[in-house]
């Protein structure tokens, strides 16, 4: 019987030639990750192990990505305590304030992430790598400090469900709109302990970033990892990044699938997520109208130069409403320095948005963007859950980039056809 | 392990937002976590909750992000063990390494409600409603698991086994 590129990936990191759904696997580490976050509770039960070094220095990522540059005293005491450990362990990818990124966007960008890679990160979008065919999830602080001393983690084999969307994707429709329509189908916990592969024409046809977009979102179904499958577009992605050598693996013909989801992409419109979950996604055309306070471009979903040449794209020549604020976030100093190149940016700041360095920030109530009671977000982020991006009872809804984009102008929840055509 | 507490019931899809809002994680404090427990879901819940108590949710308890200071701030808030219909993967593995007791059983969360007293036996899975009487059978953590929350979490554990004895 074949396996699942999930599957490859594990029985490649363990001293097994294959291993099946549901097996106990303990497999070898290519990277772990953390951030400001998750980092110092991670180097707490590290240090409780007395241990006088990490598994491989070069291996450990830190970014300080999530409430930085320090809004307070308490998060630059949590940076301090990770800046500390990283000069004391002689951590080679340590991130902070004018060279991180966004994570997510950061450690592809870096190379410091591959096809073939196994990995965890403190952190629950950690599922992102999978759009370079890298198994990639998520797990907590002490996993994380297991997985630094002997980098090594233990997983359950997932059972592996296919997406399949074929066709040609409708134009304004991207990454977010896919994944976020696959949530609204299974729902947020459809994928719960499983594998998501995603494959057909029209993930082909996907740039990496709209790949890393879907995949990143895996999580808010309950996935513990997203994939897709390396093809050319993957390999010259990496080929100009990577810094080490890689195996790529594929699924094999006869792999087995719990499920096998098949859509056609051509009748899939631009996407709006209504609060508080994820998996409340509905066409743009059945959200026209709503009136927004804020919208948010960035985050480790759409925080990529793509997102912000979309955007972009619409705000050209034109002004957000005054009704809202506008906030864009490129996701890396690299993604910051090419919109800038590229106009990008001018562009931003012509129509009324504030333009930040990169931060998680408002992504999850953290600062540059925090909402007040009554208010109501468009964010090109990944979740919408009551209070994420401020007061208890303000309201997030979640779209792509060209969405929120013509939102911004209009003051209201907007098709981007509609903008693009006056 | 017996554990005798008072029930607070929440609904399906409990994300780890509304079980520690991120603007508190500026902070690894155990017991200033615990302070903001549950406070986007019930604002009294953190100032009433009492030491042995149990929480009892739906499907997907502890979904959304990987921050394990959501287990930390029930864990430290005084609640001796959660019972949901099922968990999310990320919060069930950080509940089991910090030591914090938890359960899935979709009947007693179904059947216990806010203000009901339960007892629940880890050793065996059973759940006793003590107000509405009913039992229900939740399958038990294996030995090795139960040593973990035993010994307070897996590094302690760890520490324990590595231990000269």
């Amino acid at each position: 019987m074949g396996m699942t590129i999930t599957e490859k990936i594990l029985a490649d990191h363990t001293d097994r030639d294959r291993v099946a759904p549901g097996e106990l696997v303990n497999c070898r580490l290519d990277l772990v990750l953390a951030n400001d976050i998750t980092a110092p509770l991670a180097i707490q039960e590290f240090r409780k192990l007395g241990l006088k070094k990490v598994f491989d220095p070069e291996r450990v990522v830190l970014v300080m990505d999530h409430f930085t540059p320090n809004k307070d005293i308490k998060s630059a005491e949590q940076c301090l305590t990770v800046r500390e450990f990283a000069r004391e362990f002689g951590i080679v990818n340590y991130f902070d304030v004018g060279a991180m990124g966004i994570e997510h966007c950061l450690l592809p960008e870096q190379g410091l992430v591959l096809p073939g890679d196994c990995m965890i990160g403190a952190d629950s979008h950690t599922c992102t790598y999978g759009a370079l065919g890298a198994f990639a999830t998520g797990v907590g602080s002490t996993d994380l400090a297991a997985g630094m001393a002997l980098g090594e983690c233990w997983f359950k084999v997932p059972e592996s469900m296919k997406f399949v969307f074929h066709g040609e994707l409708q134009p304004w429709v991207g990454g977010k709109d896919l994944i976020l329509y696959t949530i609204g189908q299974i729902g947020v916990e459809g994928a719960r302990y499983r594998a998501m592969e995603f494959t057909g024409e029209a993930i082909g046809a996907l740039s990496v970033e709209g790949r890393l977009t879907m995949c990143n979102m895996a999580v808010e179904a309950g996935a513990k990892n997203g994939i897709v499958p390396p093809d050319e577009k993957t390999h010259a992605y990496v080929a100009a990044r990577a810094r080490r050598p890689y195996q790529a693996f594929a699924s094999d013909p006869e792999a087995a699938y719990i499920v096998v989801h098949e859509y056609e992409a051509g009748q899939i419109e631009p996407q709006v997520a209504f609060p508080h979950l994820p998996e409340n996604s509905r066409p743009v055309s059945e959200a026209a109208g709503i009136a927004i306070d804020q919208v948010v471009i960035g985050s480790c979903t759409n925080g990529r130069i793509e997102d912000l040449r979309i955007a972009a794209g619409i705000l050209e020549g034109r002004k957000a409403s005054k009704k809202l604020r506008l906030i864009v976030i490129p996701g890396t100093q690299e993604i910051y320095l090419q919109a800038m190149r590229e106009g990008l940016l001018e562009t931003f700041v012509e129509a009324g948005a504030a333009v930040s360095t990169p931060t998680c920030g408002p992504c999850l109530g953290g600062h540059m963007g925090i909402l007040a009671h009554g208010e109501k977000a468009l964010a090109t982020t990944n979740r919408n859950f009551v209070g994420r991006m401020g007061h208890p009872e303000s309201e997030v809804y979640l779209a792509g980039p060209a969405v929120a984009a013509a939102s911004a102008i209009t003051g209201c929840i907007t098709h981007p056809e509609e903008v693009a055509k006056q | 392990m017996i554990i005798t507490g008072r029930v607070w019931k929440f609904g399906n899809d409990v994300d780890t937002d509304l079980i520690i809002p991120a603007r508190y994680l500026n902070t690894s404090d155990p017991l200033e976590l615990a302070s903001h427990c549950m406070e986007d879901a019930d604002k009294s819940f953190a100032g009433r909750v009492q030491p042995g108590d149990i929480i009892v949710a739906g499907r997907n308890f502890g979904c959304g992000s990987s921050r394990e200071h959501a287990p930390v701030a029930i864990k430290n808030a005084g609640v001796a063990c959660v019972i949901a219909g099922s968990f999310a993967r990320i919060f069930y593995r950080n509940a089991v390494n910090i030591g914090l007791p938890i359960l899935e059983c979709g009947e007693a969360a179904a059947a216990l409600q806010s203000g009901d007293r339960a007892e629940i036996d880890l050793t065996t899975g059973s759940v006793k409603n003590l107000t509405n009487p009913g039992t229900y059978q939740a399958a038990p953590f294996p030995p090795f698991m139960q040593q973990i929350i035993e010994a307070g979490g897996l590094i302690n554990y760890v520490k324990q086994k590595l231990e000269p004895q």
